[in-house]
């Protein structure tokens, strides 16, 4: 079946299967591989991207599912003053160790902080629990998105 | 290690026939490329480090150990780039492919990658500068003692005239190389770069979402590819309906691969072959085998469990260690404490599945993967496949995770005999699902203990009867100790034998292998002899270290003292925690020494009346020698280490039931989350020691520190991992 998207602003067409998950679609035919799987049961949050704005686990949604939603992946997110500050943040606490679940955590982060330019750690807790990071960087993700919003609130 | 992981086990000989080449690279480059002597003093030297300065000054340096996240990549060339004084920004950092003949041991894991490199990286660099500050002199006419060094650039002191490391490098080239022995070493007192926190060089990459990991890997004309095994290890395919998997939509091939015995290598399966990964795998569900699945079909945890009973009434079978008379002290003893303990199997789940890819081309087998094992993945490659090793390439590309993991190459081998047997490029990638059933598993184990204390409470007697995995008297990979393990060698008496169980279950090194687990026991019950004798457990543990001294040629008691007493500051220890409504809290200590690294920790804990954990806080100080070389992936590194110490105690375990894994996926294995992670506050202490490698030493006394916090909170010991929260109601 044929399936209109538009990802990161262009617009792609893809025949497919319409149960495929976003995640492949993305990944393996459309060769945008910054969404990473790493479970496929939404259970890590690796794969997470956002539809028209909101964090979802690409591999648990079908292609059939996303309609008309603009999909924005990890290679868009320095389209936006927000998404730019996040990967500052990330750079300058140097959360990484090996890397692979942080497009899903920066993903995840972006969306709680355009909803939610001040969060508390209770709110970073919840917003935060579907991403699993295997290394576990958690004290640096936190200080990241503290960091985003402190600058936020400077101005 | 010793227990045939792939890890080596010597010590690190620096200056081991160390040597370097000078040479003239295209375009008025300065090239050094530095080699070891192989062990035996044979054959061709190996290349251990290779820098290019070319004529506009970038400095280009190969990394050649792959990256897993422990900063290795970063690491290693700011040790050579700081005694070379390079300008950090223009230091350009390459992966190095395997190539056995020109890169000596290639391999992360073990921790040794800082310890085996420091030297030889530092002797490296400083030749470099050496070589181009002899060029700088020439062309000035000035003796080099008149000249120094700022990053980039050689500067004639004197008179302030300054030329930058690409004007001198095809001059620098044709000079004979410095001896590397005597090479003059910076102060460490004036490093710039060491000691400095430096992101890890492709995190501007992973920021932007760019594909560098294996799981990313493209070539041309790839099909993506699933490899069904038989759930049961070691299992045989008998039949498989393969015309009917062949013709479902998008699906391209579909063959049996035919394996051998040995679980660490290519076993039975079957290799579907399709235009997306995801329809590869959805093909599972049409796909049925008919397996032969063996003896392992046998083997269940409750089987195990009862079998370890058994033994553990029996004396042991092989003794790992005998001193003084352990009957004798224990029965002169004015106090006796007995206590059995075990751990389960636990997944090594590095987020990034297993994958690789691999094509045939002009003969050669090629191979792109996410491994810690290059050169041992690429000998198994060529022995399984009737190959010579020369025709078959491996490329190393980031890992999403190791732990250990990677030391294993069965994925790649699989993608390999697929590539072969199809004929096609092929992209191999395992479902989580794959992951958890098919792993190399830290071996769990059982251990009954006995502590025998005097009428002052020390500790004078130490039975350990440690039963654990392996056929006849070879222990499992993994499933071994030594007979050194802390506090062994610190008490009199003491015996510690092991008895073993012929389970075949795929067993492999996890982040501190070994010590992972033991330290959750022997810290534990040194908890409950403290408590018995009536003692603080941070005394009792300083009065087992006793005098500063060597105990036997590695372990010394003056560092293991240090760090008790840096971390007892760091979290005020001897200060209850303040009391908060509904929660019982209780802090917790425990110490461990492994892969060179001395680390104590103190965990603090809340419990509520309904038995639910939250750790509050961990205090860590860890001493890995003199030099920490990049503090921020230090820091990093310990807090992930010992947040992944506490998931495991907190929640993880493999069981087996019909010899195949009962867990699947994340719900059944839970990795740690964000809201029960907690603040690590980490202090190194520095020694005068050579620097070793923090990425696993960090690991083990974290699963300890928390369940002796459980026990100040609520007064239930723990015995068994993963904790029983049902244990700890109110
Ligand atoms: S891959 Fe989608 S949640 Fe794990
Ligand atoms: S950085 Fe490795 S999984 Fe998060």
């Amino acid at each position: 079946m044929s399936f209109r998207l538009t990802i990161n602003g262009k617009a792609r067409t893809v025949d497919v299967d319409p149960d495929m998950p976003l995640l492949w679609v993305l990944r393996d035919v459309l060769d945008v591989k910054g969404p990473k799987f790493g479970c496929g049961a939404g259970l890590c949050g690796a794969c997470t991207v956002h539809l028209d704005g909101q964090p979802v686990r690409s591999c648990r949604t079908p292609v059939s599912a996303v309609g008309t939603a603009r999909i924005t992946t990890i290679e868009a997110l320095d389209q936006t003053p927000l998404g730019r500050a996040v990967q500052k943040a990330w750079l300058d606490l140097d959360v990484m160790q090996c890397g692979y679940c942080q497009a899903g955590q920066m993903m995840s982060a972006t969306a709680l902080l355009a909803a939610n330019p001040s969060p508390t750690d209770e709110d970073i807790d919840s917003a935060m629990s579907g991403n699993i990071c295997r290394c576990a960087t958690y004290n640096r993700i936190r200080a990241a998105i503290h960091q985003v919003a402190a600058a936020h609130r400077k101005g | 290690m010793s227990d045939g992981s792939h890890m080596p086990e010597r010590a690190p000989q620096p200056d081991r026939r160390l040597f370097l080449k000078v040479a003239l690279g295209t375009g008025g480059a300065l090239v050094l490329t530095a080699g070891m002597g192989r062990a035996e003093g044979r054959g061709e030297a190996a290349l251990s480090a290779y820098v290019r300065i070319g004529a506009d000054g970038t400095v280009t340096l190969q990394s050649k150990n792959p990256e897993i996240g422990q900063g290795i990549k970063t690491s290693l060339p700011m040790i050579i780039a700081e005694e070379l004084d390079a300008d950090w920004s223009r230091v350009r950092i390459e992966q190095a492919d395997t190539d056995a003949t020109r890169f000596g041991a290639q391999f992360a894991g073990g921790s040794l990658a800082t310890a085996l490199n420091y030297d030889q990286m530092r002797r490296v660099g400083a030749a470099g500068r050496a070589l181009l500050v002899a060029a700088a002199a020439a062309r000035w006419q000035v003796p080099a003692t008149e000249c120094r060094t700022d990053p980039g650039v050689v500067v004639h002191t004197p008179t302030g005239r300054r030329l930058g490391y690409g004007d001198l490098a095809a001059d620098a080239a044709r000079l004979p190389p410095p001896d590397l022995a005597s090479v003059p070493l910076k102060d460490p007192k004036t490093f710039r770069i060491v000691g400095q926190p430096h992101g890890g060089i492709d995190s501007a990459r992973i920021v932007r979402g760019e594909p560098i990991f294996g799981i990313d890997t493209v070539v041309p004309g790839m099909l993506y590819a699933v490899y069904e095994k038989c759930p049961v290890y070691g299992g045989k395919v008998v039949s498989a309906n393969l015309d009917e998997v062949k013709a479902l939509k998008g699906v391209r091939d579909a063959l049996i691969v035919r394996g051998g015995t040995a679980l660490e290598g290519l076993l039975d399966g079957v290799a579907i072959l399709a235009d997306s990964w995801w329809t590869a795998n959805r093909a599972r569900q049409t796909l049925k085998v008919v397996w032969d699945e063996g003896a392992t079909a046998s083997v269940s945890s409750e089987g195990i469990a009862a079998t370890a009973a058994a033994l553990a009434r029996q004396p042991g079978t092989k003794v790992l260690r005998k001193d003084g008379d352990v009957a004798a002290a224990l029965a002169a003893a004015a106090h006796v404490i007995e206590a059995d303990y075990s751990y389960p199997f636990i997944a090594h789940a590095p987020l990034e599945p297993q994958n690789c890819t691999a094509l045939m081309q002009d003969g050669k087998l090629v191979i792109h993967a996410p491994t810690q094992t290059p050169q041992a993945g690429r000998t198994l490659v060529a022995r399984t496949l009737g190959m010579a090793e020369a025709d078959v390439i491996v490329h190393v590309t980031r890992c999403g995770g190791g732990f250990g993991r990677r030391l294993n190459n069965d994925y790649m081998v699989e993608a390999a005999a697929i590539a072969r047997q199809s004929g096609k490029a092929v992209k191999l990638l395992w479902s989580r699902e794959d992951d958890l059933r098919h792993d190399f598993y830290r071996p769990g184990a059982f251990h009954t203990l006995k502590g025998g204390l005097d009428a002052q409470g020390r500790l004078i007697a130490w039975h350990n009867h440690f039963i654990s995995f392996g056929q006849g008297d070879k222990f499992a990979p993994s499933a071994g100790m030594s007979g050194s393990e802390t506090p062994a060698r610190l008490v009199p008496n003491c015996l510690i034998e092991a008895s073993l169980i012929p389970a075949a279950l795929p067993t492999g090194a996890l982040r501190a292998p070994q010590s992972n687990a033991l330290s959750f026991v022997f810290q534990s019950f040194l908890d409950e002899l403290a408590h018995a004798a009536g003692k603080d457990p941070l005394d009792f543990q300083l009065s087992l270290f006793g005098e500063p001294r060597m105990v036997g040629t590695d372990f010394d008691t003056s560092r293991a003292i240090d760090v008790l007493k840096a971390v007892a500051k760091m979290a005020d220890w001897g200060r209850p925690a303040a009391a908060r409504p509904g929660l019982r809290t209780g802090k917790g200590l425990a110490f461990y020494y492994s892969h060179r690294g001395y680390f104590a920790e103190v965990v603090q804990a809340s419990v509520t009346a309904g038995g639910e954990i939250t750790v509050d806080k961990v205090w860590v100080a860890g001493d890995v020698g003199s030099q920490i070389v990049n503090p921020s992936m230090a820091r990093n590194q310990v807090q992930g280490a010992v947040l992944d110490g506490l998931a495991q105690a907190l929640g993880q375990e493999i069981t087996f039931r019909d010899g195949r894994a009962e867990q699947s996926n994340f719900d059944g294995f839970p990795l740690l989350r964000m809201p029960q992670s907690c603040p690590v506050e980490v202090q190194f202490v520095l020694s005068d020691h050579p620097p070793t490698g923090l990425g696993e030493p960090a690991l083990p006394p974290a699963p300890p520190a928390l369940c002796n916090a459980l026990f100040a909170a609520t007064g239930h010991r723990i015995r068994r991992l993963p904790i029983d929260t049902s244990a700890l109601k109110a």
